[in-house]
C-alpha cells in the first residue's frame, strides 16, 4: 500500500515536472508605475485562462523599464513614455511600442473660498508653472472664470518631485502650449527643472501639499483623483472649450488623433484637436523585443498582445483607465505581426 | 577584533614547521585569528567594493562637470546640467538643524535617566526609547505631513517670522514665504528620529562610569549636579560623541522622512523656513525614473558626494575627539 502510495506520487511528481518543461512560459516584466494596477489585473486574469502562461511584472518605473529591456534581464519592458529616438538606437536589438491604455494629468487646487469647478485656460497653466502668473485674481485666471471671486493670494505651486510618467504627460502638455515653457524647461520629461513650486513624492505628497497648504495648486492622475474624490479642473482644449477629464474624453482624445498615430505607436496625444478632447492625456506603452529568439516566449506574447486589446480592454473602466479608441486596436492587432 | 586577535598571534613566538601550526590550530587561535582576520577584511573589501562602485558609476558625470559638481546650483534632467550645490547645502543644514535640536534633548535626557530616575522608570522609559529606534522612518515622515507641517505653517513659522526674524543676522534664517515644508521642517523630524539613538546609547555610556568616580566627586564636596556634568559626562565622553555621530550619520543619509517634509525644491536660500532638498532625499526620488545615461551617472555622483560628506565628518569627528582628549575625561 505504502509503495503503491510511493510510486503513483512519484509518477504525479514527474508529470509535474515535465509539465514544467514542456508547456509552462514565464514571462518576466519591469516598468512603469502607473498602469501597475490593470497590468497586475492582466496578468493575472490571463494566467487563471491559460494556466501555463505566467507573467511576473514589477513597477520599478519607467526609466528602470527601459534600461532593464536593453540589458536584457526582462522580456518586455513598459513605460509611461515612448523611448526616445536616441534610446532605441542605443538598443542593441529593435524595440516595437504597443500602447495599452490611456491616463490623464488634472490640476487640483485649494483656494479660501472657491469651491466650484474652475477652469484653466492653456496660458494659465503655463503661466502658473513658469511662475509668471502668481497671484490667482490675475486676470488670465479671472477672465475664463467670470462670477468666482478670487482672492488676491500668492499661488503656491506643487510639482511631483520623483520622477514620474505623470509628470511626463503634464510638461508634454505645456510644452505643447507654451512657447516660452518650451524654451526654459524643454520637452516632456519625467523630471524637469521647475521654475517654481514645492515638491510633493508621489500622487499622494502632490494631494497631501494641495490640501494642507492654502491657495495651492498642483497636477495629479486622473484615477487617484477620481478614486479619492479629489475635486479638479477642467482645461481649456486645443478647440477652445473647457473639458472635465473623464475616461470618454480621454478616450475621444485618442481617437480624434488616431490618424496622426505613425506605425511605430511613439506619439503624443496631449492638446489634439476635437470639441470634446480632454487635452492632458497620454497613451502608456508596453516595450517588447521586435525579435524573440524563443519560440515559446514569442508565442505567448503575442497570444497576451492579442487577448489585452480585446478582451483586456473589458477591465479597464473597472481600474478607471480609459480604453484604447477602436482604430488603435485594430491598428495594433496588425502591428502583432512584427514581432518574429 | 582582529586587532587583538593579531596582538595575541604575534605573542606567540614563532615556531617552524607544521607540527607547530597544528598545535596552535588545536588551541584555536590560528583559528579564531583567521576567521575575525576574513570578517575585518570583509568590511574593508565591501566599503571599497561601493566606493568603486559609485566611482566607476559616475565616470559619466565627472568626466562633464569635473569639479563645477560641487558648485553648480542646476539640476535639469531635461538640459542634461547637473549640479551638487543644492543638496549639499540642504543635507548640511536639515543634519546641523537636527543635532542643534536633538543633541541637548537627547543628552539631558540621558543625564536623567542615568542619573537621577529611579532605576525601574529609567528601565521602562529606555526600553520605549528602543522602540522609538525602530519605527520605520516612513512612519516619522507621516507624523512630519499631518501633525509638523500643518503647525509649523500656522503657528511656528509666523511666530518665528514675527519674533526671531526681527532680530539683526538671525533674522535672515527665518524669513520669507513660509509653506510648512523646508530645512526647518525636515530639521525637526529629523531630530526626533535621531533623539532616540543618541540617548539610548549615551545612557548606556553613561552607566558604564565607574562607582568610585561618582563617590570621589561627592566625597570633595561637589553637589550631585556637579559631579554628574563635571566627572561623569567628561569621563563618558568619547561614548556620548560616538552617539552624536551616530545621529549625524543617520540624519545625513535620511531618504523618506526627509522627502515628504521638505518640499522638494532644489534651492539655496539662507532662511530655514524656506523648501529645499537633500541629496539621499533626491536620489530616493529620483533614481527610477532616471532614464537618461547622463542623468543616472549624476545621480550616482550624488551618492559619491554623501559618501565623501560622511567620510569628512566623521574625520572631523576623529580629530574632535583627539584634540577635547586633553584634561577632565577618561585617559584614552
Amino acid at each position: 500500500m505504502k509503495k503503491s502510495l510511493l510510486v503513483v506520487s512519484l509518477a504525479l511528481g514527474l508529470a509535474a515536472i515535465t509539465a514544467a518543461q514542456n508547456g509552462t512560459v514565464l514571462l518576466n516584466s519591469a516598468g512603469a508605475t502607473f498602469p501597475y494596477p490593470i497590468y497586475s489585473k492582466w496578468f493575472d486574469v490571463y494566467h487563471t485562462a491559460h494556466p501555463n502562461i505566467q507573467i511576473n511584472y514589477q513597477s520599478i518605473g519607467s526609466g528602470g523599464g527601459i534600461r532593464q529591456l536593453q540589458a536584457g534581464t526582462v522580456d518586455f519592458g513598459a513605460s509611461d513614455g515612448p523611448m526616445t529616438d536616441e534610446q532605441l538606437s542605443q538598443s542593441k536589438f529593435k524595440i516595437l511600442h504597443f500602447p495599452t491604455v490611456l491616463g490623464a494629468v488634472v490640476p487640483t487646487y485649494n483656494i479660501a473660498g472657491v469651491s466650484g469647478e474652475l477652469n484653466f485656460t492653456q496660458k494659465a497653466l503655463a503661466g502658473i508653472y513658469l511662475g509668471t502668473i502668481t497671484k490667482w485674481d490675475d486676470p488670465e485666471i479671472a477672465k475664463a472664470n467670470a462670477g468666482v471671486k478670487l482672492p488676491n493670494a500668492d499661488i503656491v505651486v506643487v510639482h511631483r518631485s520623483d520622477g514620474s510618467g505623470t509628470t511626463y504627460i503634464w510638461t508634454d502638455f505645456l510644452a505643447k502650449v507654451s512657447e516660452d515653457w518650451k524654451k526654459k524647461v524643454g520637452n516632456a520629461a519625467t523630471s524637469v527643472n521647475w521654475p517654481a513650486g514645492l515638491g510633493g513624492k508621489g500622487n499622494e505628497g502632490v494631494t497631501g501639499l494641495v490640501k494642507q497648504t492654502p491657495n495651492a495648486i498642483g497636477y495629479i492622475e486622473l484615477i487617484y483623483a477620481v478614486q479619492n474624490n479629489i475635486p479638479y479642473g477642467k482645461v481649456q482644449n486645443a478647440a477652445g472649450n473647457f473639458v472635465k477629464a473623464d475616461l470618454a474624453g480621454v478616450t475621444a482624445a485618442a481617437a480624434a488623433d488616431a490618424k496622426n498615430i505613425p506605425d511605430d505607436f511613439r506619439v503624443s496625444i496631449t492638446n489634439a484637436p476635437g470639441p470634446k478632447v480632454y487635452p492632458v492625456s497620454s497613451f502608456t506603452w508596453l516595450l517588447i523585443p521586435a525579435q524573440i529568439q524563443d519560440a515559446a516566449k514569442r508565442e505567448a506574447i503575442k497570444g497576451f498582445l492579442k487577448w489585452m486589446l480585446v478582451e483586456g480592454q473589458k477591465y479597464n473602466e473597472g481600474l478607471t483607465y480609459a480604453q484604447l479608441p477602436k482604430e488603435v486596436i485594430a491598428r495594433e492587432t496588425k502591428a502583432i505581426s512584427l514581432i518574429q | 577584533m582582529s586587532a587583538a586577535a593579531t596582538t595575541i598571534a604575534h605573542e606567540v613566538p614563532p615556531q617552524a614547521g607544521p607540527r607547530a601550526f597544528l598545535r596552535r590550530l588545536r588551541g584555536g587561535d590560528e583559528i579564531a585569528h583567521l576567521i575575525t582576520l576574513t570578517f575585518s577584511a570583509l568590511i574593508l573589501l565591501i566599503t571599497s567594493m561601493l566606493v568603486y562602485e559609485l566611482w566607476a558609476n559616475s565616470h559619466l558625470s565627472r568626466a562633464k562637470f569635473g569639479w563645477m559638481f560641487f558648485w553648480t546650483r542646476v539640476w535639469d534632467p531635461n538640459f542634461d546640467n547637473f549640479g551638487a550645490a543644492p543638496f549639499i547645502y540642504g543635507t548640511l543644514v536639515t543634519s546641523a538643524v537636527a543635532l542643534c535640536l536633538a543633541v541637548p534633548l537627547g543628552l539631558a535626557s540621558a543625564i536623567f535617566l542615568s542619573e537621577l530616575a529611579p532605576r525601574k522608570v529609567s528601565d521602562v522609559i529606555s526600553f520605549l526609547i528602543d522602540l522609538l529606534a525602530a519605527v520605520p522612518s516612513v512612519i516619522y515622515g507621516l507624523l512630519g505631513i499631518f501633525i509638523v507641517v500643518p503647525v509649523m505653517r500656522t503657528t511656528i513659522g509666523p511666530a518665528l517670522i514675527h519674533t526671531l526674524g526681527n532680530v539683526p543676522y538671525i533674522g535672515a534664517l527665518f524669513h520669507g514665504p513660509n509653506y510648512g515644508v523646508g530645512f526647518l521642517t525636515a530639521g525637526i523630524v529629523l531630530a526626533i528620529m535621531v533623539v532616540p539613538f543618541i540617548i539610548s546609547v549615551s545612557r548606556e555610556v553613561l552607566l558604564t562610569v565607574p562607582r568610585e568616580q561618582r563617590e570621589a566627586a561627592l566625597a570633595m564636596g561637589a553637589t550631585r549636579w556637579e559631579s554628574t556634568w563635571k566627572v561623569v559626562v567628561p569621563w563618558a565622553r568619547t561614548g556620548i560623541m560616538g552617539s552624536v555621530f551616530l545621529a549625524l550619520a543617520r540624519a545625513l543619509g535620511e531618504t523618506m522622512a526627509v522627502t515628504m517634509v521638505i518640499g522638494n525644491a532644489p534651492t539655496i536660500a539662507a532662511s530655514l523656513l524656506s523648501p529645499g532638498d537633500t541629496i539621499a532625499s533626491t536620489i530616493a526620488s529620483q533614481f527610477t525614473e532616471a532614464t537618461g545615461d547622463l542623468y543616472l551617472s549624476s545621480l550616482i555622483e550624488l551618492g559619491l558626494v554623501l559618501f565623501l560628506i560622511t567620510f569628512i565628518l566623521n574625520g572631523l569627528a576623529r580629530i574632535l575627539i583627539v584634540a577635547t582628549g586633553r584634561g577632565g575625561g577618561r585617559p584614552a
